[in-house]
C-alpha cells in the first residue's frame, strides 16, 4: 500500500526477546522520560496573574465605535446582521431627531443593537461587512455569566464610552 | 484478680460471643465476620500465653488468608436468608446424629483428661520464635519437613495448574 | 476479695502513649501531605504546576480537601448493609494505622537521664506483625465493597481480596530470604545489623525488587490499582461511598503508602542508620535525631517513587496481574530464597 507520509512505521511482530520480557528496562526508560518532564518548563499559565498575549488578529468581543467627535458611527444598515453566519445580531433602526446631531453621525441610527454572544462564532464577518467602520472586534472575550440573558449584549455593553459625553451605564 | 485475668475474661467473652454469632447468624457473611472476631480474640489468648509467633501466624493464616477466601466465596455466591434452600428432613436427622456422636466422643475424651496445672504465662518462653524454631528443627523435624513438603507440593501444583 | 494486683509502670505507659500519639499524628500528617505531593508530582510529570492557590505553593490544599470531605453530604445506599458499610472504612483506617507500631523510628533518645526507645513495640515478630496486619487490611476493601450492594463494588472487593492474597506470598518469601541473613524478625535488630554492616539491599537486590513490587500491589497503587479501577469499575470498592467515609478509604491508602515506604527503608535501606554514622563522633542524642531525619528522607524518596511509578505506568490487566504474581514473582522468590540459603551454607562451612 502506498503510504501517504514517510512517517508510517511497520509494526514489529517478532516474539519478545528475554530483555523485553523482563519489562524492567522498558519501565525504567519510561520512568526516565517522566522524570525528565518534571524539570521541563511548565505549560500552564497562572491565569489571573499572568495572561497569554493575544495575537494581533485576535477576534474578541465586539465594540461599536464612535467618530472623532464622539458620535456613533452605526447607521443601522443591517449589513452586519446579513453577513452574520450565526444570526447573532439584531437591530432596530430609528431616525435621528433634530438636536441629536452630536449623538449620531448619520440621519439614521441603531436604537437597539444586540449581539447574542452565545450564538456569535467570532468570525469577524460583521467587522468586514460594515461600510461605516462602526463595528470592531476587540482583544477581550465574553466573561462568564449565570444566566443566558446576560450574554445578550446591548448597545450599552458594546458602545465604547464617549470621551466627550460621559454617560453612566445602567445595567 | 490480676490484670491478666481481666484480659483473659474479656477475650474469652468476646470469643464465645463471636462463636455463638457464627452459629446463630442467618446471614453467612455475618457468620464469617463473627468467626474472624473469634479468631482475633483467640489470637489475643496466644499473646497472653507469651506465644507471639503463634499469635501472628494465627492472624496471618486464619484471619488474613483463610477467612478472606471464605468471605470471597460467600460474596461471590451472594447467599442471603431469602434464597436459602429448604433443608430436607433426613438431612436434619443426620446432622443431629452426627453432632450427638461428636459430643459423645468429646465428653468421653474430656472425662478422662486431667488438666495439668496451668503455668504462669511469663515463665514459658516456648512460644517465642527462636525457641519455637529450635524445638521444631530438633525434636519435631520430621513432621515439620513432611508438612513443608506437603505445602510446597500444593504450591507447585497451583503454579502447574496456572500454567495450563 | 484482696486488693487488686494491678501494678502498672505509669511512666512507661505515658511514654508509650506519647510515642503512639506522635507516630499516629505524624503518619496522618504525612498522609495528608502525600495527597498534596501526589497532585504536585502528577502535575510536574504532566508539565503542569499542580495545586498552588490554597496557601503558598498550595500547601493548605489538603486542609481544604479534608474540610470539603467533612462537609459533604453523607449518603448510605438504601439497600446497603448499614453496619458493615460503616465498618469497611473504619477497618481500612484501623489496619493502616496499626502497622506503624513495630517500625523503629529512631535509636534510643536520652531524655533527663532516661533512655526512651523510639519504637512503640520492639517485639521479636515485628515483620510478621506487619504481614498479619496487611492481610487484615483487605477486609476494609472486602466488607466495604460487599456492603455497598453494588456489582462494581463487589467485583472490586473480589479483585482486591485475590490480589492481596496472591501478592502476600511472594512478599513473605522475599522476607524469608532477608530473615536468613538477619537471623532475626525484630525490625530493631535488622536495623542495627545494617548499621554495623551493609544495607541489605546490596545483599538482597532481587528480594528487594520482589518486595517493592508486592508493596505496590498490597497498597493498591498503580500499576496494581485494579480494586479501584476508575474506568471500568467506576472507582471500585468505594463507588458508593461519600463524605468522610470515602475520605477514610483514600486516606488509608496514603497511610499504607507511607508505612510501606518506611518499612522498605527499614528492611533494605538501613532504617534510621546512615553510612559512617558511628565515625562522626557526635553525641548519641544528635545521632538519634540525625537518624530520624535519615529514615524520613529515605521514606520520602520511596513515597516519591510510588507516585512516580503511578504517573508513568498504565494499569495491569487482571490476568496479567495474576500471571505476574503466581508465575513470575513466586518462582523468583523461591529461587532467591534457595540461592540465599545456599550462599549462607557455603560461607558457613
Amino acid at each position: 500500500m502506498q503510504t501517504l507520509t514517510n512517517r508510517a512505521k511497520q509494526v514489529d511482530r517478532r516474539p519478545m526477546t528475554f530483555m523485553e520480557k523482563l519489562y524492567l528496562p522498558a519501565i525504567l526508560k519510561g520512568m526516565g522520560i517522566t522524570l525528565s518532564h518534571i524539570f521541563k518548563k511548565k505549560a500552564t499559565v497562572n491565569y489571573p496573574e499572568e495572561k497569554r498575549p493575544f495575537s494581533p488578529v485576535f477576534r474578541g468581543l465586539h465594540i461599536l465605535n464612535r467618530d472623532e467627535e464622539g458620535r456613533e458611527r452605526c447607521t443601522a444598515c443591517g449589513l452586519c446582521a446579513v453577513a452574520c453566519p450565526a444570526e447573532a445580531i439584531t437591530m432596530e433602526a430609528a431616525e435621528r431627531l433634530p438636536g441629536e446631531e452630536h449623538l449620531y453621525r448619520e440621519e439614521k441610527y441603531a436604537a437597539r443593537y444586540e449581539i447574542n454572544m452565545l450564538r456569535c462564532i467570532f468570525c469577524g464577518f460583521c467587522e468586514e461587512a460594515c461600510p461605516k467602520q462602526a463595528i470592531y472586534m476587540s482583544e477581550t472575550f465574553a466573561p462568564a455569566n449565570y444566566q443566558r440573558k446576560g450574554f445578550i449584549y446591548g448597545k450599552e455593553d458594546l458602545l465604547i464610552p464617549d470621551p466627550k459625553h460621559p454617560i453612566t451605564v445602567k445595567k | 484478680m490480676g490484670i491478666e485475668q481481666i484480659i483473659f475474661i474479656v477475650l474469652s467473652a468476646i470469643a464465645i460471643a463471636a462463636a455463638l454469632g457464627v452459629i446463630l447468624s442467618k446471614n453467612p457473611v455475618n457468620s464469617v465476620l463473627c468467626m474472624i472476631t473469634c479468631f482475633v480474640a483467640i489470637a489475643g489468648h496466644y499473646i497472653m500465653l507469651n506465644a507471639q509467633f503463634l499469635f501472628v501466624v494465627h492472624l496471618i493464616v486464619y484471619t488474613g488468608a483463610i477467612m478472606v477466601l471464605f468471605l470471597f466465596v460467600l460474596m461471590m455466591m451472594n447467599l442471603n436468608a431469602e434464597i436459602e434452600p429448604q433443608k430436607r428432613n433426613w438431612l436434619k436427622y443426620a446432622g443431629a446424629i452426627s453432632g450427638g456422636a461428636l459430643l459423645l466422643v468429646l465428653v468421653a475424651a474430656l472425662r478422662e483428661a486431667s488438666l495439668p496445672a496451668i503455668q504462669t504465662s511469663s515463665a514459658s518462653d516456648i512460644g517465642l520464635i527462636s525457641n519455637l524454631g529450635k524445638t521444631l528443627f530438633t525434636s519435631y523435624v520430621v513432621p515439620f519437613e513432611l508438612s513443608s513438603v506437603l505445602f510446597l507440593s500444593a504450591m507447585v501444583g497451583a503454579v502447574v495448574i496456572g500454567k495450563k | 476479695m484482696t486488693a487488686l494486683h494491678i501494678v502498672i509502670d505509669w511512666t512507661f505507659v505515658i511514654e508509650k502513649l506519647l510515642l503512639i500519639s506522635a507516630v499516629l499524628g505524624i503518619s496522618l500528617l504525612i498522609a495528608m501531605y502525600s495527597t498534596w505531593g501526589e497532585r504536585k508530582v502528577a502535575a510536574w510529570i504532566q508539565d503542569r504546576r499542580g495545586p498552588n492557590r490554597a496557601g503558598p505553593m498550595g500547601l493548605l490544599q489538603p486542609l481544604a480537601d479534608g474540610g470539603k470531605l467533612f462537609f459533604k453530604e453523607e449518603i448510605i445506599p438504601a439497600t446497603a448493609n448499614r453496619f458493615l458499610f460503616v465498618l469497611g472504612p473504619s477497618m481500612a483506617m484501623l489496619t493502616a494505622c496499626l502497622t506503624s507500631a513495630v517500625i523503629p523510628w529512631g535509636d534510643m533518645l536520652t531524655i533527663a537521664g532516661k533512655e526512651v526507645s523510639l519504637q512503640i513495640a520492639d517485639v521479636n515478630i515485628g515483620v510478621l506483625w506487619i504481614m498479619a496486619v496487611v492481610g487484615m487490611g483487605v477486609y476494609g476493601i472486602m466488607i466495604g465493597g460487599w456492603a455497598s450492594n453494588n456489582k462494581f463494588s463487589l467485583m472490586a472487593a473480589c479483585r482486591g481480596a485475590s490480589q492481596v492474597i496472591s501478592y502476600e506470598l511472594p512478599m513473605g518469601l522475599a522476607l524469608i530470604a532477608l530473615f536468613m541473613i538477619s537471623g532475626s524478625l525484630s525490625l530493631k535488630d535488622i536495623v542495627e545489623q545494617q548499621r554495623n554492616g551493609v544495607w541489605f539491599v546490596l545483599l538482597q537486590p532481587i528480594g528487594f525488587l520482589i518486595f517493592l513490587i508486592c508493596a505496590f500491589a498490597e497498597c493498591n497503587r498503580t500499576p496494581f490499582d485494579l480494586p479501584e479501577a476508575e474506568n471500568e469499575l467506576n472507582g471500585g470498592y468505594h463507588l458508593e461511598y461519600s463524605s468522610m467515609k470515602l475520605g477514610f478509604y483514600l486516606f488509608a491508602e496514603y497511610i499504607n503508602m507511607f508505612i510501606s515506604s518506611a518499612l522498605m527503608s527499614t528492611l533494605y535501606f538501613g532504617g534510621y542508620s546512615f553510612p559512617y554514622m558511628d565515625s562522626l563522633g557526635l553525641s548519641p542524642n544528635t545521632l538519634t535525631i540525625l537518624g530520624i531525619c535519615a529514615l524520613f528522607i529515605k521514606t520520602f524518596i520511596f513515597i516519591f517513587i510510588f507516585m512516580w511509578v503511578r504517573w508513568t505506568i498504565p494499569r495491569f490487566r487482571y490476568d496479567q496481574l495474576m500471571k505476574l504474581g503466581w508465575k513470575v514473582l513466586i518462582p523468583l522468590a523461591l529461587v532467591n530464597m534457595l540461592a540465599t540459603g545456599a550462599v549462607i551454607l557455603f560461607r558457613q562451612g
